[in-house]
């Protein structure tokens, strides 16, 4: 479903992802993994069409399309869906219109009808209860006032309602207390299926604990220095990353993921 | 990266969309003012005694004065002798009768502007008086209003039916020594709107002009006078828009309003003149003194604006709260784009006692645009409780605009409660990205951050102003979202 080769990323002339070749089938699930500023956060914007980075090279290939040729927009209505790390404020902006007409670009793209009023309501509400959050959340505008908890529960309740073929969930897990992460763990594994990659952007391993990934790769200085199954997140929690920086250095070769 | 993705820079920078000139004889005067000029509108218009003396008065008042300058604006120094102050469609000596004589051209252009002549009037429930420069060109539902005792017609036919009322009032809020531009505006306006809604009487339907610059060179000088006697109720609509051009067009317009005891008025506008290309260049001046008059105990008027026209606005929809218990409101959206420059805002001059008003304004600034807000709450020692709430909100699009704020708070009386918010935010490329990331084009990502932002006066709105104002602002910024 994607396939990320060679990816050379700037963010005004310094390099920030350097290399990087990652592959994602359709049902998997990859937590990526890293310490602070290896780029984790660069990748998944990337991938969302960010426009304050600039790729220098590689491509990225999502079901055979150039994705990086299509503006953030495009990207979002053909499936790429982010979890912001930190979710936008709108002033004035209700939650449910912005949610309606997210929702109902995707489905214009995808050649549905839109949804009138009624029917989104009832739709929106069924997947609230999902992420236990209370109605009057609809109402408030974007983000604003929310607490960390409900930002980030209502990142996946958009998620839940967008449907994506591929979610990037950045950080998901920061600033979340332990029954918030339960929450955000179930809604993330409500969304797990066949037909569904996730890319879960995480500096710990907490919320693997929550949502078990396929594969765990950790990113070190812009490239995949070490590939590995949901047991080299418990490694990681033990040995912490520095054992892993030497190999990031260049020259010395990444054979990335799988 | 390499994308062909619109940037916030070019979503509001697109064109002005109403640009035409319509080919319509025009019966001019020549340019320049002087006290013949004068004299030629009034015996054109074939006035009374009294409203030519009026006018000499203020034109000699004029000359007198000096063109203000403390306003946060700049344009070339206007030249009053190069303006044309009298221009009226040629349509015969005794004007049209009904729609059928109207100039076919004159209908095209309404037309164009999607302005309800016909039957869609009707359905929308919205009687129009339609000024084409500066002569009326028709008014509907006259009869109509007529059975309730509501006038409602040009400023003209007022002043040949209704002398007492014109004499009476005009000028009663806004005299000819107020200032510059409500000087020369009583000199030389060439016509407007006159409404009177008897005691009592609620006005059943949104009244409604268009207002629309259309031959060259000429200032337009518009009256406007609505009286609102005792326990009656109006709801008042002033839409424009203006054809593209190069020279700049001086417009000098002045609105009275009158509520006398347990009146209320609702005065809404939405005001979308030509706003000068890219470069700044052309361009409406939109010189405005609007003032209410809440007279009577118990009256109420609220001003509502949107603007997202015009080079240069300079506007402060007012309120002397006279009466006991009167409550004055402003709310108001500006956007200025490109080089366009707005310094408006309101004046609550509070006199009588437990008098209340709120003010809410909101500017938006993109690309150059200069925005100010200015306003004064003036409670007078006669004014026992009275209370303000102002609220002046500033949006910036990019990071070549501007927003101004300068509140001025003069308190006479102890029992007096003043309040005065205010904030500046940002559209961010973030939110913009976290819109376009859940699906949004861009711009309907900026129209949705913008009308949220401005939610709070759209909501004083009457419901199809509402719409109108939300696509105006959309086409201001980047087009044709709705």
């Amino acid at each position: 479903m994607l396939e990320i080769r060679n990816l050379d990323v700037r963010v005004d002339d310094k390099p920030i992802l350097r290399g990087l070749d990652l592959t994602v089938n359709a049902g998997e699930v990859h937590a990526i993994m890293g310490p602070n500023g290896s780029g984790k956060s660069t990748l998944a914007q990337v991938l969302a069409g960010r426009e304050t980075f600039t790729v220098t090279g590689g491509e990225v290939r999502y079901d055979g399309r150039d994705l990086l040729a299509l503006p953030p927009e495009e990207r979002a209505r053909d499936g790429v869906f982010l979890a912001f790390q930190y979710p936008v404020e709108i002033p004035g902006v209700s939650n449910v219109y912005l949610l309606k007409a997210a929702v109902n670009a995707v489905r214009r793209h995808r050649g549905e009808a839109e949804l009138d009023a009624m029917d989104f309501l009832a739709l929106v509400r069924s997947k609230m209860k999902l992420m236990d959050m209370s109605d009057e959340l609809l109402y408030r505008a974007v983000n604003e006032g929310f607490s960390g908890g409900e930002k980030k529960r209502n990142e996946i309740l958009q998620m839940a309602l967008l449907e994506p073929r591929l979610a990037i969930l950045d950080e998901t897990d920061s600033g979340l207390d332990i029954d918030a992460l339960q929450v955000v763990a179930n809604g993330i594994n409500a969304l797990r299926s066949p037909e569904r990659a996730m890319i879960l952007v995480t500096h710990y391993q907490r919320l693997l604990g929550y949502v078990v990934p396929d594969f765990v790769h950790v990113l070190s200085q812009g490239r995949i220095v070490k590939s590995g199954g949901k047991e080299l997140a418990h490694e990681l929690e033990r040995r912490g990353y520095g054992w892993l920086e030497s190999q990031a250095a260049p020259g010395a070769g990444s054979d990335a993921a799988r | 990266m390499s994308l062909p993705a619109p940037k916030l820079d070019d979503l509001i920078s697109r064109e002005y969309r109403h640009g035409f000139v319509t080919d319509v004889e025009a019966d001019a005067l020549p340019r320049g003012l002087s006290e013949d000029v004068v004299r030629l509108i009034s015996a054109k218009k074939n006035e009374p005694a009294f409203m030519l003396e009026w006018r000499l008065a203020a034109f000699r008042h004029w000359r007198t004065m000096t063109e203000p300058g403390w306003a946060t604006v700049r344009h070339p120094k206007i030249d009053y002798q190069d303006i044309i102050y009298y221009s009226a469609p040629k349509s015969g000596k005794t004007g049209p009768k009904s729609l059928d004589e109207v100039d076919p051209e004159l209908l095209r252009v309404y037309e164009k502007l999607g302005v309800p002549l016909k039957e869609r009037e009707l359905l929308a429930g919205v009687a129009v008086d339609a000024v084409f420069d500066s002569v009326s060109v028709g008014t509907t539902f006259k009869a109509k209003l007529g059975e309730l005792g509501i006038i409602f017609c040009s400023f003209s036919e007022a002043v040949q039916e209704h002398p007492e009322l014109v004499r009476q009032y005009l000028g009663s809020v806004v005299p000819y020594t107020d200032n510059y531009f409500a000087a020369l505006n009583s000199a030389v306006f060439s016509d407007g709107s006159f409404c009177y809604i008897p005691r009592g009487v609620r006005c059943p339907m949104e009244l409604s002009t268009y207002f629309r610059i259309n031959a060259k060179n000429t200032g337009q000088f518009e009256r406007t006078l609505i009286i609102a006697d005792e326990g009656a109720y109006v709801s008042y609509l002033e839409g424009c828009t203006a054809p593209m051009r190069d020279e700049n067009q001086l417009h000098a317009a002045v609105v009275e309003l009158v509520a006398l005891e347990r009146a209320h008025i609702k005065y809404s506008t939405v005001q979308n003149w030509y706003p000068g290309d890219k470069e700044g260049r052309g361009g409406i001046y939109n010189f405005v003194t609007k003032r209410g008059d809440c007279r009577g105990d118990d009256s109420h008027i609220s001003w509502t604006q949107v603007e997202t026209g015009s080079a240069i606005t300079w506007k402060y929809p007012s309120c002397i709260l006279r009466g006991d218990n009167s409550v004055g409101e402003f709310h108001s959206v500006a956007l200025t784009n490109h080089f366009q420059q707005a310094d408006t805002g309101t004046k609550m001059i509070h006199i009588g006692r437990n008098t209340k008003s709120t003010i809410v304004s909101k500017g938006i600034s993109a690309g150059r645009g200069q925005n100010a807000y200015r306003g004064l709450v003036k409670i007078l020692k006669s004014a026992d409780g009275a209370r303000n709430y102002s609220q002046c909100d500033s949006l910036l699009l990019g990071d070549r605009c501007g927003a101004h704020t300068f509140p001025y708070i003069e308190v006479k009386n102890a029992t007096a409660k003043v309040e005065h918010e205010a904030s500046t935010s940002r559209i961010g490329e973030d939110q913009l990205f976290y819109c376009r990331q859940r699906g949004l084009s861009a711009e309907d990502a900026v129209s949705m951050i913008v009308n949220g932002f401005c939610k709070e006066v759209f909501k004083e709105l009457p419901m199809e102003f509402a719409v109108e104002a939300q696509k105006l602002l959309g086409v201001s910024l980047e087009g044709s979202v709705g």
